[in-house]
């Protein structure tokens, strides 16, 4: 009966999809330079999010520090550019890699650790590279300040530096990388990051190699938030450590969780409950944190599935109230 | 070359008796629920600035230095154990039969929530706690300076551990909670009122934060919403240096990891002894992760 249901329900859904992605296109033309602002925000936080959800959704493993990978993509593209004048367009994709990389070489060692242990590690990540970038190692973070003065990406001879031309990159990378984890999601890998989830052992016994999916969903989701980091970098043309504080991961953790662990158009909800709403609320900004923070307890009461939950997600919890 | 060593000996033990408090807080709670109570630290930090507003605005500080304290102290310890009764009440009781992410999630809410009502009660700058001129008394004892506020932290700490000691290991009560930790469904059948169990969890461990919170306060002076966070994380370091879940560990834990904290300020950098922290943490969880007293409580497969 659910095969049936989904296959007359697959056209209406495309088709709302379809609409929704051209209010987007039309969105930045319509709403001014503020809300296209906000807008390119949020498509950032929407991409950090994608990129934490392949780890804490999909795989399950709690990273409670990832805005440590979101920084080494910044910092990256911030003093490649100063120091040593590479183009921003550049640094793109090698912001992804270097973070990628620092993911594969951090996380090696601690892949093993399971559950509360791996979070508190993760934690502890994030604090050294953030008193780290403090510290100014060798001249190059510079310290409580951060790198001042990155220039803007270069596409030929068009300059991005208009609110327009941010949101469109942002979309653009967007796009391209929710079809990319759909894809994967439906894949073998996919299907045995959900297993590793689900099962631990049984995976292992299944003849899925965990350590290496694990790593693979680490190194994934570390380059992505390298190349969200980089495009902050390029958008904000200053960086500085406060931007990449524990706090901050503690908001990429919550996104993932109240959109709904493992699920792309949740993580697009969370993001806007986390970044848009705050917004709306402006006159009461001293108490949205305590509103997050109440609503965070609640949700966890009434919803734990999150507000917009993957099917795959959804049919495991039907059958075990079933059983 | 001594002295430098035995000062920062000294300042390590001081500093090292508050994440111990702080630390059983964690290590009793993960012992019985096997949950991460991040909101622990915002007790500590809430009964810190209870003890401000409780000396500032009130005249208990003319009490004297023996009665004042005991008098803050009690009351600031009173207050967090009502408000630890009901954050488990209400944010962590419903999700008791629910795996094991809700809870650390709905702790995470608890714990910005609180951190959040401490910055609109009391403001987001720096709070001084008033000067108390008998407690800065000091003694020179081999070239070693200990202030009266030193003495008084680690002896409170030392005290209030020996005696959670023997009420673990000597009490019915301290049985039961042993029973509890080793295997909850085994104690309720056993006639344990768990849930009794657990709420006198949560009476006793922001009871003691809170006495770390207002001795923090009475020795640095300085006071900031965020310090929670500070503190949590060191002193989660604390209890799983000794293992988590492990009693006596965390006391260990945590003044080992005064020590080291100190030594590393004092000999190699202030500025890199927070890394110097997580870098122990992190290699204590990858090459030993029961801990360094080695119970066995790392999560089951």
């Amino acid at each position: 009966m659910e095969m049936v249901s989904e296959a007359k329900e697959l056209p209406r859904r495309r088709l709302i999809y379809g609409v929704l992605y051209l209010l987007l296109l039309i969105f930045p033309f319509k709403a001014g330079p503020y809300w296209t602002d906000v807008a390119t925000f949020f498509g950032i936080y929407v991409l950090l999010g994608l990129s934490l959800n392949i780890i804490v959704g999909e795989v399950g493993l709690f990273n409670m520090g990832h805005a440590a990978f979101y920084a080494l993509g910044a910092y990256t593209t911030g003093i490649l550019n100063t120091v040593w004048g590479i183009p921003t367009i550049w640094l793109l994709p090698v912001s992804g890699l270097v973070a990628g990389g620092f993911g594969y070489i951090l996380t090696r060692p601690i892949i093993h650790l399971r559950g509360d242990y791996l979070l508190i590690v993760t934690i502890g990540l994030n604090e050294i590279l953030r008193i780290t970038l403090i510290n100014d190692p060798w001249g190059l973070t510079g310290g409580p300040n951060g790198v001042l003065g990155i220039k803007r990406m270069r596409l030929g001879s068009l300059v991005i530096n208009r609110p327009i031309h941010f949101y469109f990159l942002v979309l653009i990378v967007t796009t391209l990388v929710v079809v990319v984890l759909l894809r994967l999601q439906r894949s073998r890998i996919g299907r045995a990051w959900n297993y590793i989830r689900e099962d631990e052992v049984a995976a292992e016994a299944m003849g899925i190699d965990v350590r290496s999916m694990k790593l693979l969903a680490f190194v994934l989701g570390a380059a992505l938030a390298g190349i969200a980091g980089s495009i902050y970098a390029t958008k904000m043309m200053i960086i500085s450590p406060e931007s990449f504080t524990f706090w901050e991961s503690i908001v990429l953790f919550t996104i993932v969780i109240l959109g709904g662990m493992g699920s792309i158009p949740g993580v697009i909800v969370g993001s806007a409950v986390m970044m848009v709403l705050p917004e709306l609320l402006r006159d009461f900004m001293q108490y949205r944190m305590l509103f997050f923070g109440a609503a965070m307890v609640v949700m966890m009461v009434f919803r734990p599935q999150g507000l917009w939950p993957s099917k795959r997600w959804q049919l495991e919890m039907g059958r075990e109230t079933e059983e | 070359m001594l002295e430098l060593f035995l000062e920062q000996l000294v300042n390590g033990l001081t500093v090292g008796s508050v994440y111990s408090l702080v630390a059983l807080g964690y290590t009793m709670v993960y012992g019985v629920m096997r949950l991460i109570n991040f909101a622990h630290g915002e007790l500590f930090m809430l009964g810190s600035y209870l003890g401000f507003t409780l000396l500032v605005s009130t005249s208990i500080g003319k009490l004297g230095v023996v009665w004042g304290l005991v008098v803050v102290v009690l009351m600031a310890a009173g207050a967090m154990a009502v408000l630890g009764i009901l954050i488990e009440r209400a944010a962590y009781a419903p999700l008791r039969r629910s795996g094991r992410l809700a809870p650390v999630v709905s702790a995470l809410g608890v714990s910005i929530f609180l951190q959040n009502a401490a910055m609109l009660i009391w403001g987001s700058r720096y709070r001084a706690y008033p000067v108390w001129a008998a407690l800065d008394r000091r003694w020179q004892i081999g070239g070693v300076h200990i202030t009266l506020m030193q003495g008084i932290i680690l002896g409170v700490s030392i005290i209030l551990m020996l005696l959670l000691y023997c009420m673990i290991q000597r009490t019915t009560l301290g049985a039961a909670i042993r029973a509890t930790a080793i295997d909850q469904e085994t104690a309720r059948l056993m006639g344990i009122d768990v849930n009794a169990i657990i709420r006198f969890i949560f009476i006793i461990g922001p009871a003691l934060g809170a006495v770390a919170g207002v001795m923090v306060g009475l020795y640095y002076r300085q006071l900031h919403f965020t310090m929670g966070w500070t503190y949590s994380l060191k002193a989660f370091t604390a209890a799983i240096m000794g293992g988590i879940g492990n009693i006596p560990g965390a006391m260990v834990g945590g003044m080992l990891l005064g020590i080291l904290e100190m030594l590393g300020a004092g000999y190699i950098s202030a500025a890199w002894k927070d890394v110097f922290v997580f870098i122990i943490l992190i290699a204590l969880l990858i090459l030993r992760p029961t801990g360094l007293l080695g119970e066995r409580v790392a999560e089951k497969v």
